[in-house]
């Protein structure tokens, strides 16, 4: 048989593709149906929100924040002001603790959700996604409630939250836990026995925990590689270490893997929302008491002079925060998730850099994808969890 | 590990090394180091058995302008093994912005070192691809120095596709792959 020539042959995937989770770029090098080389190239959403925030106030960076990560607004807002408020020493109320906790393992679910609604819909099993997010909508309809917003809620601020709990939210809460839990076995009914799913994703982006850590991926991916590793075990803030819960993990670091690690965190989730919904008192405080940092209730602005001060100053002028730099990390949907805050001693931050679980893995992506098959491609970036927003920034 | 112990170690294991101590808010135990050693400091954070320090958490640069020197690289890195994590300083004058790569330790900061890069204008000596990261290709100037102008008001622009021919496209590819080897 005569010598076939043959050459690579070069595929743009993206940035407008529908797998993509936005707008990735990957310029791929194909042997037959091998990937050879993978450069990703991204920014096409790059929106300067780093630089925006020099220009604001300290509370006005936080609705900034959360629309970088736009899947777990809440958890970006927790990272920003846990940092902010170890720069100001505050300690917060524990009533206010277990409210953020709550709402930080809500917005945990609700991301996995939207997770595996699309990776489920890019391998084919397009009903997983109108499961996924049926029960989504009760997330977002909790979110409404609590801000009015479904989305990028605002609800956390630097010092507390923006107000008390709406009435009603206890039971609204407590009836998801109580329907989540068969649904999350609905959603393994489809998907982790289903002969079709396991053959495409056992055994398919392989990634060993030396370059998990190597490329800084400390979370879900890691996880699923057998690191151990979470943020809320290693370094608790706002009083993890009080809560009970198991850290999912995984050795096989493969798709497959990646996804049981997932499920399994939606089902610890739902163990801490249900202690620290059983913490939470039906009343009492939502912010710490400085004048400084929490503006006076409306009805002492209306009689009270000082309180008038002091509701002005902190809506012109803003907080002022203590000259220095932090870095107090919480553990979010895609991994640690934290930002660094340096301050100048004024009332705008000095410089805000927020560390990017997204840009990472998209960083670590030819690890995964190379040596693979092209339509694995696929289930490997579905697999990473990358919000384009967060890589981007 | 007491903010201290830090610096006293690596003056331990590394007699000729210029280390700093400061203090943070944050309480992580914080080293500032000259730029001359970050090439042999950074291998010993990561390999000696007290720090095990396998994870680079996050690289980034901090603009002081006017003051001098202007730049900080600040290395926020994770010991997952110890529980532990260290940042780690360097200072970098104005007028002659760069700093040894640390990519080889960490293959995590060949973005993370683009980006600074991108944003700041400082170049890392040996890095393997140094090329922007967020901005677009033809972009002037670093947008997160202090003195970038903004809010300025400008012409709208429009970017023009590149028009190669094919050929030119293939060229252009080896020449990226050759660059990433």
């Amino acid at each position: 048989m005569p010598d076939i020539r043959t050459e690579t042959m070069t595929v743009n995937m993206g940035p407008q593709h529908p797998s993509t989770h936005g707008v990735l770029r990957l310029v791929l090098e194909l042997d037959g149906e091998t990937v050879v080389s993978v450069a990703p190239t991204i920014g096409y959403l790059h929106t300067g929100i780093e630089k925006t925030i020099e220009q604001k106030k300290w509370q006005q960076a936080v609705p900034l924040v959360e629309r970088m990560d736009y899947l777990s607004a809440q958890s970006n807002a927790l990272a920003f002001c846990l940092s902010v408020e170890r720069l100001l020493g505050l300690e917060l109320p524990e009533r206010v603790r277990w409210i953020r906790i709550l709402v930080a393992e809500l917005q945990r679910i609700n991301s996995h959700l939207v997770w595996l609604g699309t990776h489920g819909m890019e391998l084919g099993a397009v009903s997983v996604l109108m499961y996924c997010f049926r029960e989504r909508e009760l997330l977002l309809n909790i979110n409404e409630m609590l801000a009015g917003f479904r989305m990028f809620p605002s609800y956390l601020r630097i010092g507390g939250l923006r107000e008390d709990l709406p009435r009603g939210f206890h039971e609204a809460v407590s009836a998801f836990l109580d329907r989540f839990p068969s649904k999350l076995d609905e959603y393994e009914d489809l998907l982790t026995e289903n002969e079709i799913y396991t053959e495409r994703t056992r055994g398919v982006g392989r990634l060993s925990a030396e370059d998990a850590l190597a490329y800084g991926l400390v979370g879900p991916i890691a996880r699923a590689s057998g690191v151990a590793y979470d943020v809320r075990k290693a370094f608790p803030y706002l009083g993890y270490e009080t809560v009970d819960f198991a850290v999912a993990s995984r050795t096989e670091g493969d798709v497959y893997a990646r996804y049981l690690v997932r499920i399994e965190e939606m089902r610890q989730s739902v163990a801490v929302c249900r202690q620290v919904l059983a913490r939470i008192t039906p009343s009492g405080a939502w912010a710490v008491g400085d004048p400084r940092i929490t503006p006076p209730p409306k009805d002492r602005v209306y009689t009270e002079m000082e309180a008038l001060i002091q509701h002005f100053l902190i809506y012109s002028q803003g907080i002022t925060v203590p000259a220095g730099e932090a870095y107090v990390p919480v553990e979010g949907p895609r991994g640690e998730q934290g930002f660094s805050v340096v301050s100048d001693g004024t009332n705008r931050p000095w410089r805000v850099k927020a560390r990017s679980p997204s840009l990472l893995a998209c960083q670590a992506l030819e690890k995964m994808i190379v040596g693979g098959l092209i339509a694995d491609v696929i289930a490997v970036i579905g697999s990473i969890d990358v919000v384009m927003g967060d890589v981007d920034r | 590990m007491e903010s201290s112990a830090l610096p006293d170690l690596l003056q331990r294991v590394l007699p000729e090394a210029r280390v700093g101590v400061t203090q943070s808010s944050d309480l992580h135990p914080t080293v500032s180091i000259d730029r001359r050693d970050v090439g042999a400091v950074m291998p010993v954070l990561r390999d000696h058995a007290e720090l095990a320090c396998a994870v680079l958490a996050e690289l980034t640069a901090v603009d002081f302008w006017p003051r001098e020197p202007r730049f900080e690289i600040v290395y926020l890195l994770l010991s997952v093994q110890h529980r532990l994590r260290l940042r780690v300083k360097v200072p970098v004058p104005g007028d002659d912005p760069h700093v040894p790569t640390v990519s080889p330790v960490w293959p995590a900061a060949i973005w993370l070192e683009r980006e600074v890069w991108d944003l700041f204008g400082i170049g890392f000596d040996n890095h393997p691809d140094l090329r922007r990261l967020l901005m677009p290709d033809d972009w002037q100037g670093h947008p997160l120095r202090k003195d970038y102008p903004v809010q300025v008001r400008m012409a709208a622009r429009t970017s023009e596709p590149l028009q190669v021919s094919e050929q030119e496209f293939r060229a252009n590819l080896e020449r990226d792959r050759r660059a990433r080897r």
